[in-house]
């Protein structure tokens, strides 16, 4: 249990760093984030879990949106749903917002909606065990 | 979630509809995604044969139009606005279920649909197909883009989808109007109510839930072997230099002042005609009227006035010419994207961006656009902050005071010149008056958690020449009504109060007329900004619309004998000092002149506070500000 605990702090710390404009409703998500075990948070360099860690050009699959219930609708309706295959492209000067390529459209997201869609993890990771 | 909706929509779709007489009118409605093409084919299928209104009782746009078909009949279409799904949530996405369910009042239910999807991005767009098709209303699946669906290497069997979804499907690229004449075929075959429904082979999902949609239209694209296109090269090259990290800022800079400098430059061989134009009737009009009160109204009164706001058309006209190509070619969405950083710091999100841009236009329409806006709060403070964008009404009186103040020269080398320059300026304050506020809104009373920001970046496109006149003939129809309804009737109101009280017999002197006694009365108060009496009459005109103030100025020079716009300039470079010119660009850029702006905020708003909120705080940073203008100016500082 102490590994979780561990987990869960570093999380709390890096989304700190991601989150520093955004203000109340970030609890909530990473409380949430908390429980996500998949991550190889211990070696570096750990595999991105969220859309916002992703490099512009990598790709990731989407695994589900830590975002209240209108906005996940209104995200999904633009192609972010969970299984879809998303890649990161430009992005305005100064890194955000970044432009996302999914289901065949390219939509814009600022960070701090881009660190709430989690990725699922790639396979073999320590953590994939305790997913049901 | 939204099974119940969708039964109940079936349920009033398939009730028996009642014998209705025959003078009724086919209507069709258009519905499809945002980016779909959607407004391209509602002009390519009216032409100019449409209006814009609202819904009843609510603040939606609703387009209708003519389409005339080839039987001579006419098919009313409805523009409905642009959705993802029928889920309703927002209010454009229940005005729309409404519309389709026949539920809105005073619209008539519509007897066919056309509903339009972007063919090169099918996988996606099927998903308004479940909500549609369930409906159970004769339905063209129309797939747009067919050029590039074809040129990018994109494949789909038609008769195949056809099948699948139980309803006609026409690949057409509405842009170049390939493919158009099967889409009147089907209004032509509906109207006739040849038109049989047969259900689809891929039975539609029940719950109409995002995810299950998209499983549906998977399934549905794999059916009719959609074959998606390869991603749009051009886009990905023109965004690697529209949004480089170093040039893509340099490009934006460069197109704004572009625009400005063109607006200023180009218009002007079209402005001279136009006024000599304006001038020449007058001349005509006078020489052949016998002398008298009716002819002085006419010429004094009504072309003067109405006249000297005309011949600021082709400017306008061409600002609106600039919007469109941005706007069409997909570059508005890039520049949004580069804005959303300033506009984050100062408590604005993505989606009030929209709304404020076109607030450039007119307050009016932003203000009714704020309505995709969820959260009540932000959208109160988009409301508020929108009607210190630079709208086109502003323009006349910037262009009088900057061409008669601001002596042209090269600015920033050939690129940019002075009256340019000051031009941009004064757009750059009213936007700064707008983040300004904004902030002290969002960090006080309107204090709120940040809403997401999602902005579709539609592909590069060649704006079309149809769809760019189309644009520019609306907006001088709206410029031309206004010229013909409320600054006619200030024109002329104001002609009457600058003839009364007759003095033997006799029209008075200006400065004795009840409209120099208001002019006088005034004084006192707009003395400190370097205003004279006459300066205030245009001032209190000026508060029915932005745009009389120099219909006001046209009547009053006009009866001291100077009429048309270089006269103005030279009358105004009289009856101003520069401080004084400074301080009215300044008041006019920050002050709250338009009736239809604070009618518009109270329906929105509910009530008279916000308005009123609104049009003091306005007032005051207006003359505050101009006052410091005045002063600044007075004082040496910009010497």
């Amino acid at each position: 249990m102490v590994g979780y605990n561990d987990c869960e702090t570093s999380l709390w710390l890096s989304l700190g760093e991601l989150d520093v404009l955004n203000d109340s409703a970030d609890t909530d998500s990473t409380m949430q984030l908390s429980v996500n075990r998949q991550a190889n948070w211990r070696n570096a360099p750990a595999a991105p879990q969220t859309l916002a860690q992703l490099k512009e050009g990598e790709s990731g699959t989407l695994d589900r949106l830590d975002v209240p219930e209108d906005v996940a609708r209104r995200l999904m309706e633009l192609g972010f749903l969970p299984g879809h295959t998303v890649v990161p492209a430009r992005s305005a000067p100064g890194g955000e917002p970044r432009v996302y390529r999914v289901d065949g459209s390219e939509v814009a997201l600022r960070r701090e909606t881009a660190s709430r869609l989690i990725l699922r993890a790639p396979s073999k990771k320590p953590c994939q065990a305790i997913e049901p | 979630m939204s099974d119940c909706h969708s039964c109940s929509g079936c349920a009033v779709a398939t009730a028996p509809i009642p014998a209705r007489p025959a003078v009724r009118p086919h209507v069709v409605a258009i519905i499809g995604p945002p980016n779909s093409g959607k407004s391209t084919l509602f002009n390519r299928l009216t032409g100019l044969r449409q209006k814009v209104a609202n819904f009843p009782g609510v603040t939606v746009e609703q387009r209708i139009g003519r389409a005339k078909m080839n039987n001579h009949r006419e098919v009313i279409l409805v523009d409905l606005p642009g959705v993802y799904s029928l889920n309703p949530r927002s209010e454009d996405e229940q005005v729309t279920r409404d519309v389709l369910t026949g539920q809105m009042q005073d619209v008539p239910k519509p007897d066919a649909v056309l509903l339009i999807l972007d063919s090169t991005n099918l996988g996606r767009h099927l998903v308004l197909a479940a909500p549609i098709l369930s409906l159970k209303l004769p339905t063209l699946v129309i797939l747009n883009m067919a050029d590039d669906l074809s040129s990018r290497g994109g494949q789909i069997d038609t008769g195949e989808l056809a099948s699948q979804l139980g309803a006609p499907v026409a690949l057409i690229s509405a842009s170049k109007g390939d493919g158009v004449e099967k889409v009147f075929q089907f209004m032509v075959g509906t109207s006739a109510g040849t038109t049989s429904l047969t259900p689809p082979k891929l039975e539609l999902p029940i719950l109409q839930d995002v995810p299950r949609c998209r499983q549906w239209a998977r399934e549905v694209g794999i059916g009719a072997a959609y074959q998606a296109p390869t991603p749009p090269l051009w886009t990905r090259r023109l965004d690697a230099v529209f949004l480089h990290p170093v040039f893509g800022p340099l490009i934006f800079l460069a197109v704004v002042a572009g625009v400005f400098q063109t607006i200023f430059r180009g218009a002007k061989p079209l402005m001279d005609g136009l006024q000599s134009l304006v001038q020449m009737s007058g001349h005509w009009i006078g020489s052949v009227l016998p002398t008298g009160i009716f002819r002085s109204l006419l010429v004094e009164g009504v072309w003067n006035g109405v006249g000297s706001v005309i011949v600021f058309l082709p400017q306008i006209l061409l600002l609106f010419l600039f919007i469109g190509i941005l706007e069409d070619s997909g570059y508005l969405a890039r520049a949004a994207l580069i804005a959303d950083r300033t506009m984050a710091k100062f408590g604005l999100q993505g989606k009030s961006f929209i709304p404020l841009l076109s607030a450039y236009a007119c307050a009016v329409p932003a203000i009714m656009a704020t309505r995709t806006i969820e959260s009540k709060r932000d959208r109160l403070a988009t409301i508020l902050i929108a009607p210190f964008m630079t709208c086109s009404a502003r323009l006349p009186i910037y262009f009088l005071i900057i061409a008669a103040f601001i002596k042209e020269r090269p600015f920033l080398g050939p690129f940019l010149g002075t009256q340019a320059a000051a031009l941009l300026g004064l757009y750059a304050l009213g936007f700064l008056a707008a983040i300004v506020t904004a902030r002290l809104l969002k960090s006080s009373v309107l204090k709120s958690e940040r809403t997401p920001f999602m902005l579709e970046m539609p592909p590069y496109r060649m704006p079309t020449l149809r769809s760019l006149v189309l644009r520019m003939y609306d907006r001088s129809k709206v410029f031309l009504h206004r010229a013909g309804t409320v600054i006619l009737v200030c024109a002329v109101v104001l002609w009457v109060l600058a003839h009364l009280p007759l003095q033997n017999g006799q029209p008075p002197n200006i400065s004795d007329s009840y409209a120099g006694m208001i002019g006088h009365a005034v004084e006192p108060v707009i003395k400190p900004l370097g205003f004279n009496w006459k300066i205030g009459i245009g001032l209190i005109s000026s508060i029915a619309a932005r745009e009389t103030i120099v219909a006001t100025f046209g009547t009053i020079y006009g009866m001291e004998g100077t009429s048309d716009s270089v006269g103005l300039q030279k009358a105004l470079q009289n009856e101003l000092t520069p401080g004084g010119a400074f301080a009215l660009l300044v008041f006019f850029a920050f002050a709250m002149q338009c009736m239809s702006t604070i009618a518009v905020v109270r329906r929105e708003t509910g009530g008279w506070k916000w308005p009123a909120v609104q049009f003091a705080y306005m007032t005051v940073v207006a003359y505050v500000c101009a006052m410091v203008a005045n002063v600044a100016v007075r004082s040496g500082l910009f010497t």
